[in-house]
């Protein structure tokens, strides 16, 4: 494996008296593909949650590059390179499918309110970067054609696109997607493991894969962290995983 | 036709007013669904700050106005960190919210009143030129310049809103702010910024009102306030062109039945048509129909 883009460091958290996540160690290597999976309520979207800031830590922490990210904000992590998706599609609705992507691009931005009230002309030159940067983020999609639609009017699939492709505007290293395929039909699971090869290649990245279709998960990821109770309880390939009985266990509830 | 005509500008202009502070309620209330009762003791606020300046410090007119303006806008931002941050953040009931505000309110009020004493304080004359005659019509200097200021800075908010980035960002926190903090937006400072901005054009407001009825008090903000607040529910509040409208209509309506019914009953039409018009339309004029998720 090559070098570690984003590591977890025996990261914790409790709520309460109950330990949701526990000593969960891992390393995501560059341009890696790595899938998250677990039955219901095993804590994988808790995963998430720290690994963006959204929850604190209790114990352990998360290094990106080798940094230590603790106390850092959502908004913090994302300049510093970890994105995600949502598990309930969160765009925001009532903007255009291109203001969704270039929204995550403002943070690239340098012009100030005042410039851009006025439009000055450093205004217009960053504001038709961010333009055609977003376009040409929405074409990896097959979505230039939508950019205009306003964000809720879109199909369910294009929805699930549409955040992916605002995770990636932020300039992320690591993109982490909170089950892509959740209610997709085959041909839209289809297209969405060619997008997210896409992706992979065009940008170089590393991606975490939370996935309850396993034929998805099994085809795409090149390694499978399991967890059950907020506690890893296998890691390997998909071959590995699947044959596994402490998997099969979890999985069937021996 | 006449007078008909002169009440109907008469009445816009004094929905300028409205409006313009209507829009400080309406824009805190789409980022973060707070009813900020201390906006209308920013009216206040920006009057006294003008005040001081001009008459105390003995500053043309230009500097008082953009020192209030500034003043106004400093003011909201420190009223959000020391008062709402860390109740929006932690995710306190609105009622809380509600009643800091409130408090907030009544903390301005009692201030201002030991600074300035509570008697009335007349303002200086501050824009005039003499009334524009159309035909036979007059229309007051006050007037003209209420209409067109706030149009003006409608305009200016409205780019704001819709072609910068912080107003992305602003509208990008009022639609989902947890999204937005994971889109690597500093939501905090967005709505510090929302504070600012609103409180701003309260500022502004107050220096149009100052302009067109010349009396300082303490307590002014209430009314004011509250009939701001009135007008941004009437249009639909969260909604930018609703506080507008809003406050237009509120204006004309009461030009109108000072003139054709009673002075003493401005404030119950007023508030009659705040019911009427959320009897018939419970979102306001150009509220959003929200349906909340449960």
């Amino acid at each position: 494996m090559s070098k570690a883009v984003l590591k977890a460091d025996h990261l914790g958290i409790t709520f309460g008296g109950l330990k949701a996540v526990t000593d969960f160690n891992a390393e995501i290597g560059e341009h890696e593909l790595v899938g998250l999976i677990g039955p219901n309520g095993a804590g994988k979207t808790t995963i998430f949650n720290l690994l963006t800031g959204v929850y604190q830590p209790t114990e352990g922490s998360v290094y990106l590059d080798g940094k230590s990210m603790a106390g850092k904000k959502p908004h913090q992590m994302v300049k510093a390179g970890i994105a995600r998706t949502f598990q309930n599609i969160r765009l925001f609705k009532d903007m255009t499918v291109i203001e969704n992507v270039k929204v995550a691009f403002n943070q690239h931005m340098k012009y100030s309110v005042f410039g851009g009230m006025l439009r000055l002309p450093s205004f217009w030159k960053e504001e038709d970067g961010i333009d055609g940067k977003a376009r040409e983020l929405l074409r990896v999609f097959n979505m230039e054609d939508l950019a205009q639609n306003t964000a809720k009017n879109l199909p369910y699939g294009q929805q699930r696109k549409l955040e992916i492709a605002r995770a990636l505007a932020t300039g992320a290293k690591v993109l982490l997607l909170d089950e892509p395929a959740a209610g997709m039909n085959p041909t839209e699971t289809m297209e969405l493991m060619n997008a997210i090869a896409t992706i992979r290649e065009r940008f170089g990245i590393s991606i975490i894969l939370i996935e309850h279709d396993m034929s998805l998960v099994m085809k795409i990821c090149e390694r499978i962290i399991v967890i059950d109770y907020g506690q890893i309880i296998a890691t390997g390939t998909p071959a590995e995983v699947a044959n596994n009985p402490k998997v099969i266990g979890a999985y069937l509830g021996e | 036709m006449n007078v008909f005509m002169t009440q109907t500008l008469n009445g816009l202009g004094l929905g300028s007013i409205y409006a313009l502070i209507a829009l400080g309620y309406s824009m805190v209330y789409g980022i973060v669904k707070l009813i900020n009762f201390a906006h209308g003791d920013i009216i206040m606020v920006g009057g006294y700050v003008v005040l001081l300046m001009m008459v105390t410090m003995g500053l043309p007119l230009w500097m008082a106005v953009i020192g209030s303006v500034l003043f106004c806008a400093l003011a909201g931002v420190l009223i959000e960190r020391i008062a709402y941050r860390r109740l929006l953040n932690h995710g306190a009931p609105r009622i809380s919210l509600l009643i800091t505000a409130i408090g907030v309110s009544i903390f301005l009020q009692n201030l201002f009143q030991l600074i300035f004493g509570s008697d009335a304080k007349s303002v200086p004359q501050m824009f005039a030129f003499p009334p524009i005659a159309i035909g036979s019509l007059q229309i007051a200097s006050s007037t003209i310049i209420n209409i067109v200021v706030s149009v003006l800075m409608m305009i200016g908010l409205h780019l704001l809103v819709n072609k910068s980035r912080m107003g992305k960002a602003m509208r990008a926190t009022s639609e989902d702010a947890g999204a937005a903090m994971l889109m690597g937006i500093n939501t905090n400072h967005t709505v510090a910024f929302t504070f600012a901005v609103g409180s701003a054009l309260a500022a502004v407001g107050a220096v149009l009102y100052c302009n067109t009825y010349p009396q300082l008090k303490p307590v002014m903000g209430n009314l004011l306030g509250l009939k701001a607040f009135v007008a941004a529910v009437l249009g639909g509040i969260g909604s930018i062109p609703g506080a507008m409208l809003g406050g237009y209509i509120l204006g004309v309506a009461e030009s109108w039945t000072k003139s054709y019914i009673s002075s003493n009953l401005t404030d119950a039409v007023v508030f009659g048509i705040l019911i009427v018009v959320l009897l018939l339309k419970p979102t306001g004029l150009l509220g959003k129909n929200v349906k909340e998720k449960v």
